[in-house]
């Protein structure tokens, strides 16, 4: 085989056996009851994190620089972990992502000064372990669940988490919605799917179905963003599980020659 | 009886070694001349897989006290370092953590093997009680080595666990408080778990291993029929005719088990190491947090059915004591269990239908309290709960009645396969 035939053949084979495992997590999510948020008891969309998808999770970590890092830290991620990882250059990430800090070995801090906790009556927490904190599919459902309410301080509060002191910082994308008179109450159990439980009251400049990729583009990348070793550790698991099966071969057949005089 | 050095009369190097330390004859007592019953089946694979797992968390446990550091304000940070900066930290700690909760399997199969097939009969109490004295303090090992991520599940827990001790009449708050170095859960609570979790533990663990060990080697392994091997030896060489060299028979058998097992293992460990939301709760991926308590306190997984017992006995005479007392005794009957047993047979293969059905009902309702102990607490999970606690205990306390009355069968003279 030629090198480059050979690299066509352990693709192949490591993107059959991820196919195969995410097909067997699916059936067996599929069991489970479907989640709903600890705090309102709102069904929570069903969203399945690909940090492993290397385009979304390069959108995911441009917007996030764009729209979130002002006031979310990664205070776990490094910028030039971030930048091997998903393929970016260092002269783009300079250019582009860093806003805090010229050094591409600090750790993904925000610009907002210590003192300003009280700005939004507490201090935006840190996002490096969010969607492992909480689960894709809360900040899937989170993001996309927020609703104008006058008796808030920011004019808007979110199904997912009643009183959050967070403003809709994505309302230029989404544009605005209100809670659904008929859906106010009872969205307990039924699928949550898509627009339900809202109305829309002025439109944002991406369509529902572009503002919704873009949430999943951003939770593809904090689910990045949450353990940056996770694709390595699949790739190499997959390396670890066919070794294993040979020696199981291999342990199998010295076991049997050991024990053929065994009766 | 003096000691004869070197009884085999070894010579170059090894009779070097041998003249002044017995390995030879260590190599032979415990290995190559140690005569395992032939018919060893599925279920003695987990002895041997416990020690594996063991040596697992010691290694692992080594290069993560390397990079962890100790301290409310420093260990939650030093295990994200390690998870994303140490190189393969993040494999190390998931061998470690998986590690955790493969014990906890291996060991609980284990200890159903021994029910199973009475391993824990005269002459093996000792092996028995020993093993019953390592399960008590790999819990504690546990228990310590999950606070220590400093997670707000950790904290959680381990105010929930130390304040039991607070139930002690008198002297229990002065005990909580004279535990956690502190008013509540903190920096010094932190630093102690540490130390008894890398250091006190493992220690007595190893110790306690090596004397189960040692307590099995003198009188010989079970079976699953339950028959004594030594009874029936070759005349001529004194080696029992059912009994088999331990190696290299059982060495190239168990690496069939080891490499079964770590397929498993490995699945969970590179592929889902939270383990659903078990093996890694994801409230422990925000910091530990005084005022921000978990919308559900639970143990981890592997302490559900002793976790169900203690929420499921009801306070009474202004005290909860009692649910610490039931669950601390769900731990000690274990050690009573080879003078409970008053069967005529070891093996579960021969004895009758009583004991059969008690052994399955305890089984399936050990499980049963296992997941009831960490749901939310309900009326319906207090009354599974209830019912499963008693059960546990008939399980033991009628052993005495329904072992004795029990029809066996007759056992066979040399085991059947």
């Amino acid at each position: 085989m030629t090198p480059r035939s050979n690299r066509t053949m352990t693709r192949l084979i490591t993107r059959l056996a991820q196919v195969s495992a995410q097909s067997a997590l699916l059936a067996a999510a599929a069991l489970l009851p479907q989640a709903v948020s600890a705090n309102t008891g709102v069904a929570l969309q069903h969203f399945s994190a690909n940090s492993g998808n290397l385009p979304s999770a390069q959108r995911g970590a441009r917007n996030f620089m764009a729209y979130c890092s002002g006031c979310h830290s990664l205070k776990y991620l490094r910028y030039e972990r971030m930048g091997e990882d998903l393929n970016i250059p260092p002269d783009v990430l300079k250019k582009n992502l860093m806003f805090t800090s010229d050094k591409l070995g600090d750790q993904i801090k925000i610009a907002m000064p210590a003192a300003s906790g009280d700005w939004f009556g507490r201090v935006p927490p840190d996002l490096s372990l969010e969607t492992r904190a909480r689960g894709a599919d809360w900040v899937y459902t989170y993001l996309q669940s927020f609703y104008l309410d006058d008796s808030r301080p920011m004019g808007v509060n979110n199904t997912v988490l009643a009183g959050a002191s967070m403003p809709h910082v994505l309302w230029e994308l989404q544009g605005w919605q209100k809670k659904a008179e008929h859906a106010a109450e009872g969205e307990h159990g039924g699928g949550h799917h898509e627009g339900s439980g809202f109305e829309q009251v002025s439109k944002g400049s991406l369509t529902p179905a572009e503002y919704q990729a873009f949430v999943g583009d951003l939770v593809n990348f904090l689910d990045y963003a949450s353990e940056p070793g996770k694709q390595a550790r699949i790739s190499t698991g997959l390396k670890v599980m066919l070794y294993l099966f040979v020696l199981l071969g291999l342990t199998y057949l010295l076991k049997k020659e050991f024990w053929r005089d065994i009766h | 009886m003096a000691i004869t050095p070197n009884p085999y009369k070894t010579t170059g190097a090894l009779g070097w070694i041998d003249d002044r330390f017995p390995l030879t004859k260590m190599w032979k007592e415990h290995l190559s001349e140690y005569y395992a019953p032939k018919n060893f089946n599925f279920w003695y694979f987990f002895g041997s897989l416990a020690l594996l797992v063991l040596v697992n968390q010691l290694l692992t446990g080594i290069f993560l006290t390397m990079h962890y550091k100790p301290g409310a304000e420093t260990a939650f940070d030093s295990v994200e370092y390690i998870m994303r900066d140490v190189p393969w930290g993040n494999v190390i700690r998931y061998m470690h953590s998986t590690g955790a909760s493969a014990f906890f399997v291996v060991v609980f199969l284990h200890m159903f093997r021994g029910l199973m097939y009475g391993s824990y009969q005269k002459p093996r109490e000792l092996i028995w009680v020993f093993g019953a004295l390592i399960f008590l303090v790999l819990m504690a090992e546990a228990f310590c080595g999950y606070v220590l991520p400093w997670g707000n599940m950790s904290y959680w827990g381990a105010a929930v666990i130390i304040n039991l001790f607070g139930t002690i009449p008198f002297i229990g708050p002065d005990l909580v408080t004279w535990i956690q170095g502190d008013f509540v859960p903190s920096d010094a609570t932190l630093n102690r778990l540490f130390s008894i979790h890398v250091i006190a533990l493992p220690f007595v663990l190893v110790g306690l291993v090596v004397a189960h060990i040692l307590a099995l080697h003198e009188v010989g392994s079970n079976n699953p029929d339950g028959v004594e091997i030594k009874k029936k030896k070759d005349p001529a060489t004194g080696i029992p005719l059912d009994g088999i060299p331990f190696h290299p028979y059982y060495t190239v058998k168990d690496m069939v088990g080891v490499a079964g097992f770590l397929i498993i293992f490995c699945a969970v460990l590179f592929f889902m190491p939270d383990g659903g939301g078990y093996f890694l709760e994801a409230p422990n991926f925000t910091p530990a947090s005084q005022t921000n308590t978990p919308e559900h306190i639970t143990p981890a997984w592997y302490f559900g059915t002793y976790y169900a017992m203690l929420r499921a006995t009801p306070s009474f005479a202004g005290t909860q004591i009692w649910g610490v007392i039931v669950m601390g005794a769900a731990v000690v009957i274990l050690f009573f269990v080879p003078w409970l047993d008053r069967s005529k047979v070891k093996s579960i293969r021969y004895k009758g239908a009583l004991s059969k059905i008690a052994l399955t009902i305890f089984a399936i309702n050990f499980v049963i309290l296992n997941y009831y102990g960490l749901q939310p607490p309900s009326d319906t999970v207090q009354l599974i709960s209830q019912i499963g606690t008693i059960l546990y205990f008939a399980f033991f306390l009628l052993m005495p009645w329904y072992s004795k009355i029990d029809k066996t069968k007759p056992v066979p003279e040399r085991v059947t396969e």
